[in-house]
């Protein structure tokens, strides 16, 4: 299934600059294809998470639309979009992003228990092992390193083997083993047939992706292999 | 599992959990042990009003200079005082007496019932008309030759024998509980306590030593007349017998009335500042919970919990803690006040009778659910904050 969107921007109020309004994305379109790894790249501040949260129906764009095949995720109620996202858009969000109160396992099925469905268990455990991490599925967050705490929210992100994986620096403070191990792990995700798309601004990350964007001041561009960019935009 | 969610948050956080339910408690304690009391009270008073059962009460006038009388009545001390029988005559002669019956009173030296002496009232089964249908709730017979009823404290059962005077006394019935000082006195006919003063007379234990026991009443109780004002008896006889003093009962509970009414107020405005407290603080820390969870909740948005659920949670966990901590604060109410009623009693100085087993079961389960109430009420403002996070913004630590 692809995710498209179509002629999006986010435009916000910032008073604290010389003028009121400033676009963090400029208007562009994006299409993330089944069974490609996407990887979009740009500076602090350029607008690739502000376009990964709308894409992940998180953030509502100032305009145009976002298209899970033919579904408009921001047509649809809260409720509606929030299932959606629950089972066809798996998020590894920045940061360390787990609920403390639950051990790893429990945290990893949270898309499952969150609705009152079987945990999938058995799943989750043989993901983490996958991952590396399945000495650690019954232990509480707090003992886990931070490369381990990715690994987890990539494993939640996983575990309903989503149509869209959308992952924000998903290397970030990881050493190069860890990042290593991260971006296998998505490509491999995009290999068994998601549609993947990893924001980061790590320049070892090309190497993994079938498709590499950069996104500079809000304006997103396709970059050739060669590594120059800007050859087109209208993605 | 969902629920399961919030009973493994709550569990994951026990300070928090600890703190939210050890507050709903306090709230719950004081709002069902503050009504227990006031509530207590009023039944009390109630009883005491009822027990004296009469519109005027005349007593010699000698007593009422110590308000020996006030005590002895109202207040359960022990003691005693008498007044010629022709001054009862002259009293009953009044206009617009409808009923009048004496009463007579004897303090004990000591007995096998009670580690300190107890107040014996004597009666007349003739004209009696206060203690009398008390009495028959617990005994239907009438009183013979040295049969007492003794209150419903006293350490005395039915078929015991207890001496005071060297007078062997059998106890015909135990009253039932009053909340009043009359749970610690012997009751016994005018006969009975006649040879009991008799008794104590010979024995040199009777400071009214002159006194003839046949020939001596210790106060009246009076009803007015069908139609007739009781104020206007009590001038007439203060006007035109010597040596004796006429008071409306209902002056003299009054005090007791105005110590109630302060009581309750007291407590009523202590309930008001636990309740407008406790409902702060839970806001504050329902607040700081959820300021300090917004990541988790930002985590439960991107795994597909919709703003409502999110909400739904806080409330859950506000649900479940106002349950804990009121059913808590419940047990606590009353493990304070049931067996310790006498201690409080005592304390206030007031009458003071439990309400019925039922009423309490009503006012333990009103005081759990406002509990939960103002748990839900508190979180519910957290609530409607988390149900309109902005993610994305939580995710770039910028919220």
């Amino acid at each position: 299934m692809m995710l498209k969107g179509v002629g999006i921007s986010k435009e916000f109020l910032r008073e604290s600059r010389g003028t009121n309004r400033f676009f963090a994305v400029q208007e562009t379109d994006i299409a993330l294809e089944s069974g490609q790894m996407t990887v979009l790249m740009g500076r602090s501040g350029s607008g690739k998470s502000t376009l990964l949260n709308m894409l992940a129906g998180l953030m509502q764009p100032s305009s145009g639309h976002i298209l899970l095949g033919d579904t408009d995720l921001y047509a649809l109620s809260d409720k509606a979009l929030s299932r959606l996202r629950c089972e066809q858009i798996g998020v590894i969000p920045q940061g360390q992003t787990v609920l403390h109160s639950l051990n790893v396992v429990q945290n990893v099925c949270l898309p499952y228990t969150l609705y009152g469905e079987d945990a999938h268990e058995a799943d989750a455990r043989a993901l983490l092992e996958r991952l590396g991490i399945g000495a650690l599925c019954d232990v509480k967050p707090a003992e886990l390193s931070g490369g381990e705490l990715r690994r987890v929210a990539i494993a939640r992100a996983m575990l309903r083997k989503p149509a869209v994986l959308l992952a924000d620096e998903p290397t970030a403070d990881l050493d190069d083993e860890n990042t290593e191990a991260v971006l296998g792990d998505l490509k491999q995700a995009a290999q068994d047939g998601a549609a993947v798309l990893v924001v980061t601004h790590e320049t070892g990350a090309e190497r993994f992706a079938d498709r590499l964007l950069r996104m500079n001041a809000g304006a997103l561009a396709e970059v050739s292999p060669a590594g120059d960019s800007g050859v087109s935009d209208g993605l | 599992m969902k629920q399961s969610l919030v009973l493994r948050d709550l569990a994951g956080r026990p300070v928090r959990t600890a703190v939210l339910t050890v507050l709903t408690a306090l709230l719950a304690l004081t709002v069902l042990g503050g009504t227990v009391i006031v509530t207590s009270l009023r039944r009390g008073l109630g009883a005491l009003e009822s027990r004296l059962g009469a519109d005027i009460m005349v007593v010699p006038y000698e007593a009422t200079t110590q308000k020996k009388f006030e005590n002895i009545v109202l207040q359960g001390a022990t003691g005693y005082f008498y007044m010629d029988s022709a001054r009862a005559e002259k009293v009953a002669q009044c206009a617009g007496i409808g009923q009048i019956s004496p009463q007579y009173f004897l303090a004990s030296a000591s007995s096998g019932c009670c580690s300190i002496p107890v107040q014996i009232i004597g009666f007349d089964p003739e004209t009696d008309f206060t203690i009398t249908p008390w009495i028959r709730r617990s005994y239907g017979g009438s009183l013979q030759k040295n049969d007492i009823v003794v209150g419903n404290d006293l350490n005395a059962f039915v078929g015991d024998t207890l001496k005071f005077y060297g007078v062997e006394c059998r106890v015909a019935a135990k009253l039932d509980r009053t909340g009043t000082y009359f749970d610690t006195a012997v009751f016994t006919s005018a006969e009975t306590i006649r040879s009991l003063i008799a008794s104590s007379q010979a024995l040199g234990m009777n400071d009214f030593a002159d006194a003839d026991p046949s020939k001596s009443v210790s106060c009246l109780l009076i009803n007015a007349a069908e139609g007739c004002v009781p104020e206007e008896i009590v001038n007439d006889i203060n006007l035109h017998v010597k040596r004796v003093k006429a008071i409306q009962t209902k002056e003299m509970i009054s005090g007791i009335a105005d110590g109630l009414a302060g009581v309750s107020a007291v407590i009523g405005i202590l309930i008001a500042a636990v309740w407008v407290l406790g409902m702060v603080i839970l806001l504050l820390v329902f607040t700081m919970s959820v300021n300090e969870r917004k990541k988790e909740f930002a985590v439960l948005r991107i795994a597909g919990a919709s703003r409502g659920m999110l909400a739904g949670l806080v409330m859950k966990q506000a649900l479940v803690t106002g349950l804990l901590g009121g059913i808590g604060g419940v047990l606590l109410a009353l493990a304070a006040v049931l067996p310790f009623h006498t201690a409080i009693e005592s304390r206030l100085g007031l009458p003071f009778l439990l309400p019925a087993a039922g009423t309490v079961v009503l006012f333990a389960l009103a005081a759990i659910l406002l509990s939960v109430l103002t748990g839900a009420a508190a979180a519910a403002v957290s609530a409607l904050r988390i149900s309109r996070i902005d993610t994305a913004l939580i995710l770039r630590g910028e919220n």
